[in-house]
């Protein structure tokens, strides 16, 4: 007998060949897409008319970077985009070394660095140039990426460990380091400030959180029952609570003459306190998804406890609620225009501010489009770039 | 119970008893082994023969007698508990291979971390130890794209990474297709002429036959024959170890 060799059946491929699979293929459905069709036509041919012929953008342009970083020192902004290149130099690394993990985030921060800059020549500012530099760099250590050897790939986590606390002291600045005067935390604002809380709360939280879903499952009675108290307490209470907990009740906790912290250090604990939790449960979930077996083989080399939790299980399952641990980065990210409650000026609450000018009265549509799309904006490129990353990361796991 | 000369036992066993709740899993196991031998229990489920070896390595805790393993008796202390399981190496029925590390990955982890064998070292030995489990070119991939055979031999290589005294095999072919149980057990037979001391739990009345120096039947928690394959497959004394080879040879 003869083997048999057969090719796969072919699909048919081609935009007609879809549009009359998905659109056409009875006589309802062309019904039913005639029908859709007329209704986003009515109901968005309003909106485009509006945004293109009444709608003042005016207020957005002259704002931006009020809306960027609020009262930031416009002297010191170079620190702002040296924080932008530095980013640009890392994700052009890591796309570099690691590949398809971090290729999506690379892609993302290439094609809105670009945009930036488009937007920035439009718009006659000057910005463009720096983002244009900020791409170039992204893709000439991209370059050195693919071509740096195995022995100095090894730096690279070190490097995005330091990565965001350098980019706290770029911004805080310091009074011990001449050129980079101290800016204090309340005159910070805008996205910059957005940011800057979803940033270094996600970073503190994710750690926190394994620890807790630790204790959680220990064995310790103490360890237990507090990791339990805390993270029902704090699933139990709703966030704002818990920035106006930590706004007013910080200073309390501190010895006598300790001068408190600012309010977005106090917010940023409240964040870090609040998210903690909820990592915690994610982790957790984690945690249980890991089999027995697991636990069992490692034992049976003689692994001892800490390097099987180490090596084995929290690997897996991390790598199991990564889509539940980017979830909590997005509502974190969301969340932090509640700071607003506490008196800081983060991008929504500047959109109201800037409503206030007398010569920008009535432009709220075109204030709160913005910061929409804003916040979309970004949601997208990390849910975007998080896919990437777990579909990469997923490899040989089957 | 007359005393007898144990001296020369690796592993001695003394009136092992356990109960899961009040269920009574291990009802006086007195079952020594001398180094070099093949020890094979076999056994319906539920006997308590997968819970005795596993007691072996303190996977499970006995709760009376004693179980005495290269002269360190185990105990609640955890350092010996440590040292004792590194120099036994154990193969599981569902392989239990760490499915986000590689072959080659899961082979030295624990050579690095708990012998401390620098990087190369523990590298060249497990390519050694895949070469001689028979797949070499499947180094630098990860377990899932392996088949069942495929894993459970990396898995036995795993376990002699370490460089055990004590290999014990809990049904290690059980979960695997037909096809591949030879492969498995042709590599378990090398390691037996190799001189490996065996506590193999397995109904493979052939692997049985070839290599077994002693073979313990156990059913409800006890020993109920013991004996060299002759003794066993030719001359069974009992009429539950009878019924149970007619049971399991009869097809």
């Amino acid at each position: 007998m003869t083997a048999i060799e057969m090719q796969p059946p072919r699909l048919i491929l081609g935009p007609v060949a879809w549009l009359r699979k998905n659109l056409f293929s009875t006589w309802y459905n062309v019904l039913l897409t005639f029908l859709a069709l007329g209704l986003l036509y009515t109901l968005l041919r309003p909106a485009v008319q509006w945004s293109l012929t009444e709608a003042r953008w005016g207020v957005i342009s002259a704002n931006l970077t009020l809306f960027m970083v609020g009262q930031y020192p416009r002297d010191q902004l170079w620190r702002v985009w040296l924080s932008i290149y530095l980013l640009g130099a890392l994700l052009g690394l890591s796309w570099g070394i690691w590949k398809h993990a971090a290729r999506g985030f690379a892609l993302i921060a290439l094609g809105a660095g670009l945009a930036f800059a488009v937007i920035g020549l439009l718009l006659n500012s000057n910005v463009w140039i720096n983002w244009l530099l900020s791409v170039g760099i992204l893709l000439g250590f991209y370059a050195l990426g693919r071509i740096l050897p195995a022995r100095g790939r090894s730096i690279l986590t070190l490097a995005w460990l330091l990565y965001f606390p350098l980019v706290i002291l770029l911004i805080a600045g310091s009074r011990f380091i001449p050129f980079l005067s101290p800016v204090p935390t309340n005159i910070w604002g805008g996205l910059l400030l957005t940011l800057m809380i979803t940033i270094i709360a996600n970073v503190v939280s994710l750690p926190l959180g394994i620890l807790l879903a630790l204790g959680r499952r220990s064995k310790l009675p103490v360890v237990r029952y507090f990791s339990i108290g805390y993270i029902e307490l704090m699933r139990g209470v709703p966030l704002v609570t818990v920035l106006f907990m930590a706004y007013l009740l910080v200073p309390l906790f501190l010895p006598l003459g300790v001068r408190p912290p600012d309010a977005v250090i106090r917010a940023i604990v409240g964040f870090i306190l609040f998210e903690a939790a909820y990592q915690a449960e994610n982790v957790r979930g984690g945690l249980q998804a890991v089999g027995r077996g697991q636990y069992e083989a490692a034992q049976a080399l003689g692994l001892s406890g800490p390097l099987t939790m180490s090596f084995i299980i929290l690997p897996q399952a991390l790598r199991a609620v990564i889509p539940a641990i980017f979830n909590s980065f997005i509502s974190l990210f969301k969340d932090t225009s509640l700071v607003a409650i506490i008196g800081l000026f983060d991008i929504l609450r500047i959109g109201r501010s800037v409503l206030a000018q007398s010569e920008w009265l009535g432009t709220h549509r075109e204030v709160f489009l913005f910061a929409f799309f804003i916040y979309w904006g970004f949601n997208m490129a990390f849910t975007y770039g998080s896919r990437r990353m777990e579909e990469a990361m997923g490899v040989g796991r089957r | 119970m007359s005393e007898i000369d144990d001296s020369q036992d690796i592993i001695i066993s003394r009136d092992v008893h356990k109960w899961f709740d009040n269920f009574h899993v291990l009802k006086g196991i007195n079952l020594n082994v001398k180094k070099g031998e093949v020890v094979v229990i076999f056994g319906p489920s539920g006997s308590g023969k997968s819970t005795f070896i596993r007691c072996i390595n303190r996977l499970e805790e006995h709760q009376r007698g004693q179980i005495i393993v290269d002269g360190v008796e185990l105990t609640n202390d955890i350092r010996n508990i440590e040292a004792i399981r590194s120099e036994v190496g154990m193969v599981f029925q569902q392989f239990n291979l760490f499915p986000h590390l590689t072959v080659l990955q899961n082979i030295m982890l624990a050579p690095s971390w708990v012998r401390r064998t620098p990087k190369e070292q523990a590298r060249e030995s497990a390519m050694q130890l895949l070469k001689r489990v028979g797949i070499p070119e499947q180094a630098n991939k990860y377990p899932g794209q392996l088949s069942g055979g495929q894993q459970q031999r990396v898995a036995i290589a795993r376990a002699l990474a370490m460089q055990p005294k004590i290999m014990l095999f809990d049904e290690p072919t059980s979960a695997l297709d037909p096809e591949m149980i030879k492969e498995v057990l042709d590599v378990m037979v090398e390691l037996a002429k190799s001189g490996m001391t065996m506590l193999v739990v397995t109904h493979e009345m052939g692997f049985a036959r070839a290599v077994a120096s002693r073979m313990f039947f156990f059913d409800e928690g006890q020993i109920v024959e013991s004996g060299t394959p002759d003794e066993i497959f030719k001359r069974p004394k009992e009429d539950r170890t009878k019924l149970f080879l007619s049971q399991i040879l009869s097809h």
